[in-house]
């Protein structure tokens, strides 16, 4: 019979000493709303789990000169409830209030949502598009990486021995910024995206400044996609530009064919919620307001 | 709550009314014990080894490590229950072979599906039996494996049962096959109507294997005694049915097991068969401790019966006029491993709606490499309906008729004789369509962006046996006895059956759902039977106590028990010749009844017969994004001859509920197998049933046409309302994107697919 062993860590230096200890059967606890699910079905089976609930800087969203960052373990339901972050990061938000249901939000975080390495992950193509970075505290210090390259494959993180994910911080938000998560599921909700795609912008007057796009559930890790951010910037937007940069989502795409959906769709919805993602965060930028999940 | 439009229930003071289900507070207070809620002092825990392989010889089968592990207090595999007789036994509206459930309950020679039991343990708790399953060792030799059924009847396929010869088929075949029947329904003459048809429609479609769904997963209790007494506490739609069951493939007298059935978390058909109750109790018996089990969701959707999948090829010729001159549908039917799928119902429902001279059915019941199938909700008939309905619509398209119109033309009405050789009584066919054609929904255009489907869809519904009891209490209150247990407010409805007839309020009526040892013998709750042939009983049970309260009432009056009769709860004299007499009320009776004969009760037992059949239309109103293939349902209606509503809150909710499970059974609802042959999504995630923000408030319309055959005109209304939805949806998809589906599920990435094929088809129109 196994034996597991919870431990509340009072800091994040208290974690990392408890990580690095536990030769590899160590799990951090945040919301639970996967390892607790992972362990029942067996799928999982810790050693030890370290709760990390009770550090404050896991918990918390701070700004500082207009960067945010968010704590690992906050539940996605308080940052709902932070009306700057909802104005400055739509998409961001909207994406992380999609991991799973209202109940679970309340637990549920997008630090726990990336660790979780998901390639369908809901919340993490629209922090890849909106430029976030992931602060790592480890036992040799601390690290950076940018969010797309977190994760190296499905159920698998770049995190080492020891290492833990304390924060995420999403960069200074320009006037006349914007952003916008769509996913494709087959129901309205309490599903798992077929694909999800997040796009940022920023505008100059009509013609598009600035954008990055985030491209999850086409292959291994959620992508950035260079060049359908490319196909955007100088353009007003315009079908040919929209078609293009579907074009280029529909490339970037090396899905599977499961239960979920088929390589075929899969490829061609990337390039559909790309144009209409696009869309709604032009829209936003000049004030309308949107609300959706196709 | 919409009020469903239930009409002229004036007559009655009880019947028509919508007060609280009596096990209603305790269902939203959590204080009603479901399965999983009974325990017993010192009891183990039950846990099944299931083949990793979808066919596969059994060679060997090794308990002795799991037995030797601490804390194992039982092993059973197939060696530890007896061979059966091939002998068919019905369970609801199948029928199972005993030969074939014993191996269903725990493989023989073979597992014939993934998941398929192959050993039970019962140990101190459940880590210490997940443990032991791991020790058994099972020497398998693992054979080529079939799920499809057009594969599973191609010669070569790989054969599950080396005896299994069709049935049904002049000479019988002389090598064994996977189609274990054929059957075959003939009215008129078929080639003589279609030489006559001006217009013909000829289509194959298909569907997949789809769960029930119960919110509930399987569990059961058992204690088995020394002196071989056996007492099971089981979730099921038929605790006689699971006594039954066990008795046989234990060896046991029925008298010997008593059967309690829990709350129900939803039934649908699917718990109308044994599972764990027979491996429960062979574990108490041979651990001598109480045992409970409980399945896992994902064993609920590997090992228990879903509703099968079937093709479907249809053709039907009409005249210019709409009128159907001969009709054809053949059926090949996923039974699962073993032989019983409902391709019967399935044939007889196909064409049951319409009124035609010439029709030839065929259905063929297929086994494959798939779980046992088990009743849903009208066993057999969505699937040939899904056929039908949409080649009525491309019928309706193709002669450029109203669809409601086109069905009125051929609709069945009393007199009509169905192929299976039935005779209509009474129905409400013709009513059903004309309240459609009427509705505020019918009448309204749909939505800009939205289109419109419309289908209709038939059950029989069924009687057989029924017990009931009434007792009245020293106070005058009453208690009704049944044997059913109540998975769609039947309580609510026997009460009220119960109160009208004796004349007394609602709630001092109190129903209650005995065990197998306290009431007579009742079937299964199913085949829509419940309100209907128990509700039966239950009249008859108050009439046979009413008959001893004026017995009574004579005596106190000294005069003769015909010169007394009841009315609103009171006994009072026939007439003035009989004498001037105070009524005495049924409180006034029951505190005399000690001196007036003992204790006053009232018993029933019936095998009813005359059920009145069923019938239903809906419309769809539905919108698909063209470049994704998502379908938003705008509005729905759906339509359904029901007999007389006892209480219209539950009979609209059946509709509700029917009509819903339809929709994911349309748009979502599939088993999906991998190249292994198993099933990829045993669990509510990837196996999508609607959510509530998936649909709109499904609207009711109930048509009263009375069943004659019942005092109170009651028909089943549970089955009806899953057999249209799906042609609704899918003829509102093709009338909205101009792409016919024959292949359900319609899920986004399939109508996606149809549309970009149709697409350039369409731009060269």
């Amino acid at each position: 019979m196994s034996e597991i062993q919870y431990r509340v860590a009072k800091n994040v230096k208290d974690a990392v000493a408890l990580m690095a200890k536990s030769k590899g059967k160590g799990y951090v606890l945040a919301g639970g709303t996967d390892l607790l699910v992972q362990m029942k079905s067996g799928a999982r089976e810790p050693g030890l789990i370290v709760d990390v609930k009770k550090i404050p800087e896991m918990v918390s969203i701070t700004e500082k000169n207009g960067a945010f960052t968010i704590g690992a373990a906050t539940p996605a339901a308080v940052l709902g409830e932070h009306k700057k972050f909802r104005k400055t990061w739509p998409g961001v938000l909207e994406a992380i209030n999609l991991i799973g249901s209202t109940q679970v939000q309340g637990r549920a975080s997008a630090g726990g949502n990336l660790c979780n390495a998901s390639p369908a992950a809901d919340s993490v193509p629209a922090l890849v598009a909106a430029g976030c970075i992931a602060n790592i505290v480890g036992p040799k210090g601390k690290r950076s990486v940018p969010v797309e390259k977190f994760n190296s494959g499905p159920g698998k993180t770049t995190l080492k021995p020891g290492e833990i994910l304390v924060s995420l911080t999403l960069p200074k938000r320009g006037k006349d910024a914007s952003d916008a998560y769509l996913r494709l599921i087959p129901r309205t909700e309490m599903d798992i995206a077929v694909v999800g795609v997040g796009v940022s912008l920023s505008m100059k007057g009509d013609t598009v400044k600035d954008a990055r796009v985030g491209l999850g559930a086409v292959a291994p890790t959620v992508l950035l996609v260079d060049k359908a951010a490319k196909a955007l910037i100088g353009s007003k937007l315009d079908d040919a530009a929209l078609e293009a940069a579907a074009a280029a989502c529909s490339e970037a795409c090396k899905p599977i064919d499961d239960k979920r959906g088929t390589i075929k769709y899969r490829t061609k919805i990337a390039g559909v919620l790309l144009k209409r993602a696009a869309l709604i965060a032009r829209d936003r930028i000049n004030g309308i307001e949107h609300r959706g999940h196709r | 709550m919409p009020d469903g439009g239930s009409q002229s229930t004036s007559k009655y003071k009880w019947i028509g009314t919508r007060p609280d289900r009596p096990d209603g507070a305790d269902k939203v207070t959590g204080r009603a014990r479901f399965g999983a809620d009974f325990n017993l002092p010192g009891q183990l825990i039950g846990k099944v080894l299931r083949s990793p392989h979808p066919h596969a010889i059994i060679k060997s089968i090794d308990t002795s490590k799991a037995e030797a592990l601490p804390g194992v207090k039982a092993v059973v595999t197939a060696n530890d229950f007896p061979e059966q007789p091939n002998m068919i036994v019905p369970t609801g509206e199948m029928q199972v072979n005993l030969r074939d459930i014993t191996r269903n309950i725990m493989a023989r020679e073979k597992a014939l599906y993934e998941g398929h039991p192959v050993a039970a343990v019962a140990a101190v708790s459940e880590q210490v039996a997940r443990q032991a399953l791991r020790l058994i060792k099972v020497d398998y030799k693992v054979l080529p494996h079939v799920i499809d059924v057009a594969e599973a009847m191609k010669p070569g396929a790989p054969v599950l049962h080396d005896t299994m010869i069709t049935e049904g088929v002049n000479p019988p075949p002389t090598k064994a096959s996977n189609i274990a029947k054929r059957i075959e329904f003939n009215k008129g003459d078929t080639k003589a109507g279609f030489a006559e048809a001006e217009v013909v429609i000829e289509e194959n479609f298909t569907t997949q294997a789809v769960h029930q769904g119960y919110i509930e997963p399987h569990a059961a209790l058992a204690s088995a005694a020394e002196d071989g007494q056996v007492e099971v506490w089981s979730t099921t739609q038929g605790h006689f049915q699971v006594r039954g069951f066990c008795a046989k493939l234990l060896n046991l007298d029925t008298s010997q097991i008593r059967v309690t059935p829990t709350e129900i978390g939803g039934g649908f058909g699917g718990k109308t068969v044994v599972y764990l109750e027979p491996l429960a109790i062979r574990l108490s018996q041979k651990s001598g401790k109480p045992v409970k089990m409980t399945m896992t969701r994902e064993e609920v959707f590997r090992a228990s019966g879903p509703a099968p999948g079937g093709n479907v090829k249809v053709k039907i010729g009409a005249k210019k006029d709409g009128r159907i001159v001969a009709a054809e549908c053949i059926v090949e039917m996923q039974a699962g491993a073993f032989p019983g799928s409902p391709v019967g119902p399935a044939c007889m429902c196909s064409y049951a709606c319409y009124d035609i001279d010439n029709m030839h059915i065929v259905g063929f019941d297929v086994v494959s490499n798939r779980p046992k199938v088990a009743a849903y909700r009208a066993p057999g008939a969505p699937i040939s309906a899904w056929a039908v309905e949409s080649a009525m619509d491309m019928l309706a398209q193709k002669l450029g008729m109203d669809p409601i119109d086109l069905r009125l033309k051929n609709a069945a009405k009393k007199g009509t004789k169905t192929a299976y050789g039935v005779t209509f009584n009474t129905i409400g066919m013709v009513e059903t369509l004309e309240a459609v054609k009427n509705s505020a929904h019918y009448k309204t255009p749909p939505k800009p962006g939205y289109a419109r489907g419309v289908a209709a869809g038939f059950w029989f519904n069924v009687g057989a046996d029924s017990s009931a009891a009434a007792h009245v209490g020293e106070d005058g209150s009453v208690t009704v006895i049944s044997g059913n247990p109540d998975i769609g407010g039947s309580r609510a409805s026997l009460a009220l059956m119960a109160a009208e007839e004796l004349g007394v309020d609602y709630d001092k009526v109190r129903p209650v759902i005995a065990d197998t040892a306290s009431i007579g013998f009742n079937f299964v709750t199913g085949g829509s039977r419940v309100t209907f042939a128990t509700g039966l009983a239950v009249v008859n049970s108050v009439r046979d106590m009413i008959r001893e309260l004026k017995v009574r009432a004579a005596k106190i009056w000294n005069v003769d028990p015909e010169a007394v009769i009841w009315e609103n709860g009171m006994a009072k004299p026939a007439g003035s010749n009989v004498g001037e007499f105070e009524p005495l009320t049924l409180a006034q009776l029951a505190a005399q009844a000690g001196r007036t004969g003992g204790p006053i009760n009232g018993h029933a037992q019936l095998n009813v017969t005359g059920a009145g059949p069923g019938f239903g239309v809906h419309v769809c109103d539905l919108a698909v994004d063209h470049d994704t293939g998502c379908v938003t349902i705008g509005r729905y209606t759906a339509a359904q001859d029901v007999g007389t509503a006892i209480h219209p809150s539950y009979v609209e909710g059946q509709l509700q509920g029917g009509a819903v499970q339809g929709i994911g059974w349309a748009l979502n609802e599939e088993y999906i197998y991998n190249a292994k042959g198993k099933l990829d999504n045993p669990g509510f995630l990837d196996y999508r049933m609607p959510v509530a923000s998936d649909l709109p408030m499904i609207e009711t319309i109930l048509i009263e046409v009375p069943n004659p055959t019942h005092p109170y005109g009651v028909r089943g209304v549970g089955e009806v309302p899953i057999v249209p939805p799906t042609a609704a949806v899918g003829n509102a998809i093709a009338r909205a994107t101009g792409v016919r589906m024959t292949d359900l599920p319609m899920s986004p990435p399939r109508l996606s697919e149809a549309l970009d094929a149709a697409a350039p088809r369409m731009a060269a129109d």
